[in-house]
């Protein structure tokens, strides 16, 4: 079972990657979608089957499509020039430099925690659901409170105000 | 069942977390950077439902759903500000975006020296 | 009695209120009746007073009493209270009286100028402090009026306000008065200090028990009190501000600089004797002073042509003769000359105002003459005047006064020949000028014509000061001549008597000496200015002559020691180099700003790369400890 998780973890890695140093918009989301299956083998193994089907179905499956039609409407894909002037080398050495400061920070703190070694009981979503919408019920209120929100504020801030000028005052 | 030791577990979700923020820092197209978002939200999920398992609670999985609920509200809300720039700014340069700079501290002289040479 | 004490400084400053406050509504006649007839009143309650305290004499010696309360805070306690004995009672008299003579003179000489009831209301405030200066219990309340004459001088100097050149005499002399001023509070400051007390009288008391003769913190606060009274006084070195004081009218300098505010140095010494008695060092230095400035003052007088400045030197010198006086221990020859001088140098400045008014404001004494025939009651009372500021011998006060001042000079305990010389010279200096003064602006051929005849109002006083000047000696003969020792007894009542080393007949002597030299001064100025002015003239055009017109290069002096290098300091201060502090601060902070602001640029990936780098440093730092 070990052997399944370092596979996807590593494609997972490898896939990342490939999306955040991508010049083709387009190209880096798809190596994205990759990389969540990946992770959603991860959290199958990780004894959390609902979730890993929760990762598919809407991270990958809506959020991923959303990201996808937008870049689609705004038609950047097209701009590998600029992209690849936004993105000279010397920029990736500071931020990685950042990042692996904060990764010894991760491993040095890793070290002190405590394990408990037991045995691994799958979590069924029978159970999930249940702790849903018995302790956390004033949660998930809340958050169908907030996908409201998101839904009126996005088609909000979707529209686009037409201006109207007189055919005389357009400014050529 | 899995034997891999937790700190490996929380290692591989904290890999994914650090590229996604040298994702944010490098990138300049807004579209990227929403994008290395996601993959720290993701990896943040992860570790959550790590702990879940390694506790043996369900817990680990709810906070992943509420997590997942944020995620799908903010990206929307997000791709919808990205929409509008782009009709206004014509670009998805996020260093096109500083309007909000502080213009007037550049290449200020002190008001007082000012004052000070009209007593001549 | 208490209440007529109180009345008497009270009086001038509810005239001098309703004089401020509705002046410009009433009438001159009506002005000028509240402004002269308050100090009417004033002096009037001064003479029931003045019975009231001889009566009570010798067993009640001084008055008290208290008005209000002033300062009450922690150790200080000031109360306003007058107390009333034989010195202030004397002042009182003199301030009152002369007072009341030059207000009514004034009444006709104001009477064409427009801020008539301005001048009354400022003369009825002089008078108001001055009294207040005298009669004060406390040295607090004495520095209050103290202050409130300079105050009034520079006010009444700077009467004429719309000619700059008074403008900067009045400023002049406010300043260099507030020299003096300013050693005097640091000298009461001293003594409250040491003492925890400001009545006078628990001043004097404590410290003749707790002081020893001689040491320095005497010496320190004597001498302090002394700076005081030489600024007031206008003695040397602070001499400089009275002769230009002259560009204010004449009854001012009638009233301020002849008889009263100058002589407040000498009131405040008078006052604080027991001081000067512990710091023989200081009272020393009071004689000396005093013989230094009326020999100073004296040649220059000699040398100048405006008529008020010859008076302004003599005043200055006159106040010498007082203080070499008081510096010898002769406290009430000193208060006998201030009261005789009061009268006499009123006179001459009274005069001295009809014969410019007539003449049109024309001062130069060059310009005038013959006036002998065309003003005769000016010309009597001004030689009456000028005789007795020359001590002509027996007839006039002077002679009784500056006399006796002469004899202690040499006789008393700390006196010496050498003083009495100095007294002795200055006395020709005087009839020599005086007489000069007389000569070249009575005599000889017109050259001005007088426009109009002085009035009653303006000579009348001239008359009764002329007849004080007269008789108001004999109070006081010495023992040769007559001995009456009225003035004497009085004030002895208050200061201590003076200590004579020499015998008597020995005092015969030196009177002649000072007969003699008054008569020959007149004869040698008959000559020089009258009989041949052919002899002075070689002298008045030499150098000499112009050292002593500029008053022996004083004003240049102090010209180049503090005036020049203050304003060099100005001017290169003029870019306040020194808010240079103020303004690196402020440039520092902007300095600051521009370089925040360049974080602060908009770019939101440098934000965000200020947040990994601060999460970096956050976490090592606590994964650290």
């Amino acid at each position: 079972m070990d052997v399944f998780f370092y596979i996807a973890g590593f494609v997972a890695i490898v896939s990342t990657v490939m999306a955040i140093s991508g010049r083709n918009a387009i190209h880096s989301l798809l190596y994205l979608i990759l990389s969540l299956l990946a992770i959603s083998v991860v959290l199958y193994l990780l004894n959390a089957p609902f979730i890993a089907a929760l990762e598919v179905i809407i991270y990958a499956g809506a959020i991923m499509v959303l990201f996808i039609f937008v870049t689609m409407m705004l038609n950047i894909g097209i701009e590998r020039e600029t992209e690849k002037k936004w993105l000279n080398p010397r920029m990736w050495i500071i931020p990685s430099i950042l990042a692996s400061i904060l990764l010894v920070n991760l491993i040095l703190a890793l070290k002190n925690i405590k394990t408990i070694p037991g045995d691994n009981e799958v979590i069924l979503p029978k159970q999930v659901g249940i702790s849903l919408f018995t302790t956390y019920l004033l949660a998930v209120e809340i958050a169908a409170i907030l996908l409201m929100a998101g839904v009126i504020g996005a088609y909000h801030l979707g529209s686009q105000k037409k201006k109207v000028k007189h055919r005389f005052l357009e400014i050529k | 069942m899995l034997t891999v030791s937790i700190e490996t577990q929380i290692l591989f979700a904290g890999i994914l977390f650090f590229l996604g923020l040298i994702g944010l820092l490098v990138r300049r197209n807004m579209i990227f950077m929403l994008m290395s978002i996601e993959i720290m939200f993701n990896s943040a999920g992860l570790v959550f439902i790590i702990a879940g398992t390694h506790w043996k609670q369900p817990d680990g999985q709810v906070m992943f759903i509420f997590i997942l609920a944020v995620t799908a509200v903010e990206v929307s809300i997000a791709l919808a500000l990205i929409l509008q720039v782009y009709h206004h700014f014509k670009t998805l340069d996020a260093d096109a975006v500083n309007k909000l700079k502080d213009h007037n501290s550049f290449n200020h002289k002190g008001t007082l020296s000012k004052t000070q040479s009209n007593t001549k | 009695m208490s209440t007529i004490i109180a009345l008497i400084p009270a009086i001038p400053f509810l005239s001098f209120l309703i004089l401020a406050l509705f002046g410009h509504r009433l009438s001159r006649k009506v002005a000028g009746i509240i402004g002269a007839g308050s100090i009417g009143v004033v002096a009037l309650f001064t003479f029931i007073t003045a019975i009231g305290f001889f009566k009570s004499l010798p067993e009640v010696k001084s008055y008290s009493v208290t008005i209000w309360e002033w300062i009450n805070t922690g150790n200080l306690k000031v109360d306003i209270s007058f107390s009333l004995d034989a010195l202030s009672l004397v002042f009182c008299f003199v301030i009152t009286f002369v007072g009341f003579l030059i207000h009514i003179y004034s009444i006709g000489f104001m009477s064409k100028d427009e801020g008539f009831s301005r001048f009354f209301a400022y003369m009825n405030l002089f008078i108001g402090s001055m009294l207040v200066l005298v009669l004060a219990d406390n040295i607090l309340l004495m520095y209050l009026g103290w202050e409130g004459v300079g105050l009034c001088s520079y006010l009444l100097i700077g009467f004429w306000y719309k000619e700059p050149q008074n403008g900067y005499a009045a400023r002049k002399a406010f300043i260099i008065t507030r020299i003096g001023d300013t050693a005097m509070i640091i000298g009461i400051f001293i003594l409250f200090l040491n003492f925890g007390t400001v009545n006078i009288n628990e001043l004097m008391q404590q410290a003749s028990a707790k002081w020893v003769a001689g040491s320095s913190i005497a010496v320190l606060t004597a001498a302090l009190l002394l700076g005081g009274a030489l600024g007031k006084s206008a003695q040397l070195p602070l001499q400089t501000w009275l002769p230009d004081a002259m560009a204010g009218p004449s009854p001012v300098s009638a009233l301020i600089h002849a008889a009263t505010m100058v002589t407040a140095g000498v009131y405040l010494i008078a006052r604080t004797h027991v001081l000067f008695s512990l710091a023989p060092v200081v009272q020393s230095a009071i004689a000396i002073i005093g013989a230094l400035t009326l020999l100073i003052a004296g040649f220059s007088a000699l040398a100048q042509h405006d008529l008020k400045r010859i008076l302004a030197y003599s005043t200055i010198s006159q106040i010498g003769y007082m203080f070499l006086a008081l510096g010898v221990g002769a406290w009430s020859a000193a208060v006998f000359h201030f009261m005789i001088h009061a009268f006499f140098k009123a006179l001459l400045f009274l005069g001295a105002g009809i014969v410019i008014l007539v003449l049109n404001e024309e001062h130069d004494i060059f310009k005038m003459g013959g006036l002998r025939k065309k003003m005769p009651v000016v010309f009597i009372t001004f030689l009456i005047g000028s005789a007795s500021l020359s001590a002509l011998p027996l007839i006039t006060a002077g002679f009784y006064s500056k006399d006796q001042i002469l004899w202690y000079a040499y006789s008393s305990q700390s006196g010496s020949i050498l003083l009495w010389l100095g007294g002795f010279i200055g006395a020709l200096l005087t009839t020599l000028y005086s007489f000069r003064m007389i000569f070249i602006t009575f005599y000889g051929e017109a050259k001005t014509e007088p426009a109009f005849i002085p009035g009653k109002l303006m000579t009348v006083p001239l008359i009764i000061l002329a007849v004080l000047s007269l008789v108001a000696g004999f109070v006081e003969l010495p023992a040769s001549i007559g001995n009456i020792h009225l003035f004497s007894n009085l004030v002895d009542n208050t200061l201590p008597v003076v200590v004579v080393k020499a015998g008597e007949n020995q005092e015969i002597l030196f009177q002649l000496l000072s007969a003699i030299i008054a008569l020959a001064g007149i004869y040698i100025a008959y000559l020089i200015y009258f009989k041949k002015p052919s002899l002075s003239g070689p002298f008045s055009h030499s150098r000499i002559n112009k050292f002593f017109e500029k008053g022996w290069g004083f004003d240049k002096l102090y010209d180049t020691m503090f005036v020049r290098p203050v304003v060099w300091l100005s001017v290169i201060d003029k870019d306040d180099f020194f808010d240079l502090w103020n303004i690196g601060i402020s440039r520092l902070a902007l300095m600051f700003n521009r370089l925040l602001s360049y974080t602060q640029n908009g770019k939101l990936r440098w934000y965000l790369m200020s947040f990994a780098i601060g999460i970096a440093l956050i976490l090592t730092y606590m994964l650290s400890k």
